[in-house]
């Protein structure tokens, strides 16, 4: 209970001195309905990396008030018709497209990729599994490259370990899509050692051309409670200094 | 609109689930004969599967107090403090009926039904764990394909709702035997937490209003709970409801909006017996009346009858009591997680349920007499089929190689790897997954106050079959063995106890046995019974399963103490504590290496039990180890097996230092003696002098992680010569099965 109480004050503490130094500066998670890793996020940020976030509610006025996003992941309106395709075709994500085209930083994880990738902020499509099968487990994934805001503090080829959890994770992109994005390195993370879903060329995350914008399939936010492959929490960490360096 | 014609055969069968006794009662209580809405409502309550009448009397007196107790059993959910004001929620249910018929339907049906209770008394479920029960499966065997199907469906059932509502699915059980052939069992605990004050009071008072709220009513899962308590048939399949974890998934974020916001006074789920059960047993509960108006009621398509509408096991749905002043907040709750809801009807001082259709009266029945079944007497005696069991002699095997019975052991779907299985369940989201599956004895979960909650499930069919009482007993000693080594003191436990036709008079004797173990077991060492389920009529045309208890142990880890895997380590010396008898009688080595049902089951030493598990407990606190693993299923050989496969390191064993009374070497290695432990550390030494100052402790040194090479040494003879990618290739069996 005192533990509870000491986060909450240190949490309060946080977001006056926040709101103070940088008013801009919280990042908004996303909640839809069906969202299910948000509060794994917003503990992952606020109790373990120290970065202050707010859930925020899809429909909620407040949500045209942050300037940086996670989506989180989960099942946004049960996965129905395809993994976030409905989600991609709200007012939300409407007002996330026009941040993200004024340059405002958006990291969609697991089922966040997947709308994001629905609703075209970033290319490619996510499919079924090649086995078929929901897979949970650690993998490896290995930096492709440190020059967006998400990676800024990993170095250039480094293998960090990192959980995956998703039924519908296979990226697939056509042999143009896959040369232009190699091309524009926009490629940040691709699985080494196997590849769990079958995705093209293993890709585990893409960013967009203009790089404020990542979808990861694995779970960061699961790395910091675990203990293991700190690593991992070097895309808050980086995507945190981005917005207050 | 009339109803399509299986709805009146339907409704027929379910007519005749209320006996002549029943009916003759019903009529004198209510001084007049109760129409036909009414008699379905009844014969819905008065089902074995809600009303528990065969059953109540023996589980009532099962003991249920101890200090972690709030509430015990008897409503949804048993409630535990765990200190500092936090609750942790528990509850056990099965959906064996409709996963025989669509184990995809079924198995997610069973996820949400558990869930829901959980939600029910205010808490927010962190965890699943499921006790699977299937038919052999094998790859060569198309006989057998029936079994392999129903594993892969139950299994994405339990993912798929569990994977998208949020809740992670961190450990079960898995058991094969031909018992359940054309059959499954799938038993379901869930957990959840809250704080002490979270919890709803479940007071009410006149003029409240009742919501009915989530899924919409329809036709799909009538009468499952007449249909769960009978024989089992595959055609009745419109009796299984339809899953929609979506729905689940907002509900759960409502309701707990609602009970953070203080305005939910009363509140239930509905399962088998749908509004019929709901409402009378929550009205009896309350001491109050409730007046329903059908009308109302939102529902998935036109036509419904008041019966079909009363009895429809239709899921997500939930009634929650609220004060008229309240009503509009929680409206706003359930508007903005797009939820469907409608009020259903007030709360009245009459203590009756009274359900109006169209304006006028069509049912009305005093929820006492409801929602108290008139209890059923069961004849029992002892099955003759035990008698023939005892004095079956085990034949004289043909000697068979040892490294191929290791080998072969390893292999069986049993004991092997279950990797294929939680590896289709998201078991991390949450945060709170201390251990992933697999790599150690139980489960365990991280709580807000930095305390750890260990967690596990154990059932032994083939052991219950031969011997019900000490197959109880030692089902209760394994899963309390369990989470002992992770180290945590038990709490308390939950049993299910599942079985066929308790109106067989073996059968009862055989439920009454496992009663009586559950009561001898928690009374000696007093960790009590937070909530179980009895599940009967588990038959098919081939006969009754085998009697199937499974129990769920429950423990507490103090804060900064260590939570310990199973997995061996490098360098590490192997003890065994306990001794080793020759008990192979219901064993994987007599029924799966040599297809033999007989002989002397293990036997629980309730004193020797007790010692043992307090001597780990110790060891473990005083981090005095380094891996914990408790041998049961497949006896020391595997165990051992298991611990190095885990660590991924080899052993060198002494078979002959193994403390035992056994007649054969097949005997100390693969028998399945109870309150038996293996212990891996770094410092032997120090282990040696703590566990020799222990009185009557039987304990020994008995072998020494290694590299990759396995070998088990009996008198100079090396008996068993393999490697640990050799053991590893045969533990992932069930993997080669199901990915063809």
């Amino acid at each position: 209970m005192q533990l509870e109480i000491l986060y909450t004050i240190t949490i309060l503490i946080g977001e006056f001195l926040s709101h103070t130094i940088h008013p801009m500066e919280r990042i908004g998670i996303v909640v839809f309905p069906g969202s299910n890793c948000d509060r794994d996020v917003h503990r992952a940020l606020n109790h373990d990396l120290k970065i202050p976030a707010d859930l925020v509610w899809h429909a909620n006025s407040k949500l045209s008030s942050y300037d940086s996003f996670v989506i989180p992941g989960g099942f946004s309106y049960g996965d129905h018709l395809r993994a976030g395709a409905i989600a991609a075709h709200t007012p939300a994500v409407e007002e996330l497209k026009k941040k993200a085209n004024k340059g405002r930083m958006i990291l969609g994880i697991c089922n966040g990729f997947q709308i994001l990738v629905e609703c075209g902020l970033l290319p490619g499509a996510l499919v079924t599994n090649k086995s078929l099968c929901f897979i949970c487990g650690w993998t490896n994934i290995r930096v492709e490259t440190n020059t967006t805001a998400f990676t800024s503090l990993l170095s250039l080829g480094q293998t960090i370990k990192i959980p995956i959890a998703h039924g519908q994770g296979r990226y697939i992109v056509d042999k143009q899509i896959l040369a232009s994005i190699s091309k524009k390195n926009q490629v940040v993370f691709r699985y080494c050692q196997n590849n769990p879903n079958g995705s093209t060329d293993s890709i585990a995350a893409v960013c967009n051309e203009d790089r404020n914008v990542m979808g990861i399939m694995p779970h960061p936010e699961r790395v910091p409670a675990f203990g293991i492959g700190h690593e991992a929490s070097l895309i808050f960490r980086s995507l945190w200094d981005h917005l207050t360096g | 609109m009339g109803s399509p014609y299986w709805i009146g055969r339907v409704t027929e069968a379910f007519l005749a689930a209320l006996t002549k006794e029943e009916l003759t009662y019903l009529s004198k209580e209510l001084k007049r004969e109760p129409n036909r809405l009414e008699k379905e409502i009844i014969a819905a309550e008065w089902s074995e599967h809600c009303s528990y009448k065969s059953s109540k009397k023996y589980i009532k007196k099962l003991p249920n107090e101890g200090k972690h107790v709030l509430i015990g059993p008897g409503y949804d959910a048993g409630v535990l403090d765990v200190g500092d004001g936090y609750v942790v929620t528990v509850h056990i249910e099965s959906h064996n009926h409709p996963s025989a018929v669509d184990p995809y339907g079924g198995s997610s049906t069973g996820v949400g039904g558990v869930i829901r209770d959980i939600i029910s008394m205010g808490t927010r479920p962190i965890a699943l764990l499921d006790s699977l029960r299937f038919a052999p499966i094998s790859k060569h065997e198309s006989a057998n394909s029936d079994s392999g199907w129903l594993l892969k469906n139950v299994v994405k059932g339990i993912g798929d709702y569990g994977n998208c509502i949020g809740v992670p699915t961190v450990g079960g059980e898995v058991e094969f035997d031909a018992s359940f052939a054309d059959y499954c069992l799938v038993d379901v605990v869930s957990i959840g937490i809250g704080s002490g004050k979270s919890t709803v009071r479940n007071t009410a008072s006149w003029g409240d209003i009742i919501i009915l709220v989530g899924g919409a009513t329809g036709r799909d899962g009538i009468n499952g709970a007449a249909f769960a308590s009978k024989k089992y048939e595959r055609k009745e399949r419109s009796a299984v409801q339809i899953a929609d974890p979506f729905t689940e998934k907002l509900l759960i974020e409502a309701i707990l909006e609602g009970i953070e916001s203080d305005i939910i006074k009363a509140l239930k789920d509905l399962g088998g017996g749908g509004l019929s059960c709901c409402l009378s047993e929550m009205s009896d509960n309350l001491g109050l009346g409730f007046n329903i108006e059908l009308d109302q009621i939102h529902i998935k398509e036109s036509g419904m009858s008041p019966i079909e509408l009363m009895i429809s096991e239709s899921q997500e749905r939930m009634v929650v009591v609220v004060d008229p002043t309240d009503a509009k907040e929680i409206g706003q709750i359930f508007r903005k997680y797009g939820l469907r809801f409608t009020t259903i009807g007030k709360v009245e001082n009459h203590g009756n349920l009274i359900i109006k259709n169209k304006k006028r009266i069509a049912a009305q029945l005093p929820s006492h007499l409801v929602a108290n079944a008139p209890l059923a007497y069961r004849a029992f005696k002892k099955p003759a089929y035990l008698l023939d069991l005892n004095r079956r002699q085990p034949p004289v095997f043909s000697p068979l190689d040892l490294s191929d019975t290791l080998f072969l052991m390893l292999s069986n779907p049993t004991i092997a790897s279950k990797k294929w299985i939680y590896s289709q369940y998201d078991f991390e989201v949450g945060l709170r997954t201390k251990l992933q599956p697999g790599i150690a004895d139980a489960s365990v979960l991280r709580l807000d106050n930095g305390k750890h909650l260990a967690i596990k499930l154990d059932g032994n069919s083939k052991h219950c079959y031969i011997d019900p009482y000490n197959g109880t007993l030692g089902c209760l000693s394994e899963a309390c063995r369990n989470i002992t080594c992770t180290g945590a003191t038990p709490i308390g436990v939950v049993d299910h106890l599942q079985f066929g036709n308790p109106e067989n008079p073996d059968i009862f004797w055989s439920f009454r046995q496992a009663v009586k173990a559950v009561t001898d077991f928690c009374k000696f060492a007093k960790v009590p019974v937070v909530g179980g389920k009895v599940s009967f009529y588990n038959e098919t045309n081939r006969g009754p399963i085998k009697p199937t208890p499974v129990i769920g142990a429950i423990g507490l880890i103090q804060r900064g103490r260590p939570v310990l895997e199973a997995r061996l380590k490098e360098g590490d010396t192997l003890f065994v504590i306990g001794n080793t008898l020759e008990e192979l009688g219901g064993s994987e080595y007599y029924e799966f290496v040599h297809n033999f049902t007989g002989g002397k089951v293990p036997r629980v030493d309730l004193k020797n039990d007790q010692t043992n598990r307090n001597t780990v407990l110790y060891l473990v606190n005083n981090a005095k180890v380094s891996c914990m693993h408790d041998c049961s299923k497949g006896g020391i050989a595997t165990a051992i097996s298991e611990m190095a496969i885990l660590g991924a390191v080899g052993f060198e064993l002494d078979v002959d230092r193994i403390p035992n009374s056994c007649l054969s070497l097949e005997g100390i290695l693969f028998s399945e003696s109870h309150s038996r432990f293996l212990i891996g550390t770094q410092r032997p030494d120090d282990l040696e002098n703590i566990l020799s100052s222990v009185d009557g402790l039987i304990f020994s040194r008995i072998g020494k992680a290694s590299n990759a090479k396995v070998s088990f040494r009996n008198e100079g003879k090396c008996i068993i010569d393999t490697n640990i990618h050799e053991l590893t290739f045969h533990h992932n069996a069930i993997e080669r099965i199901m990915i063809k």
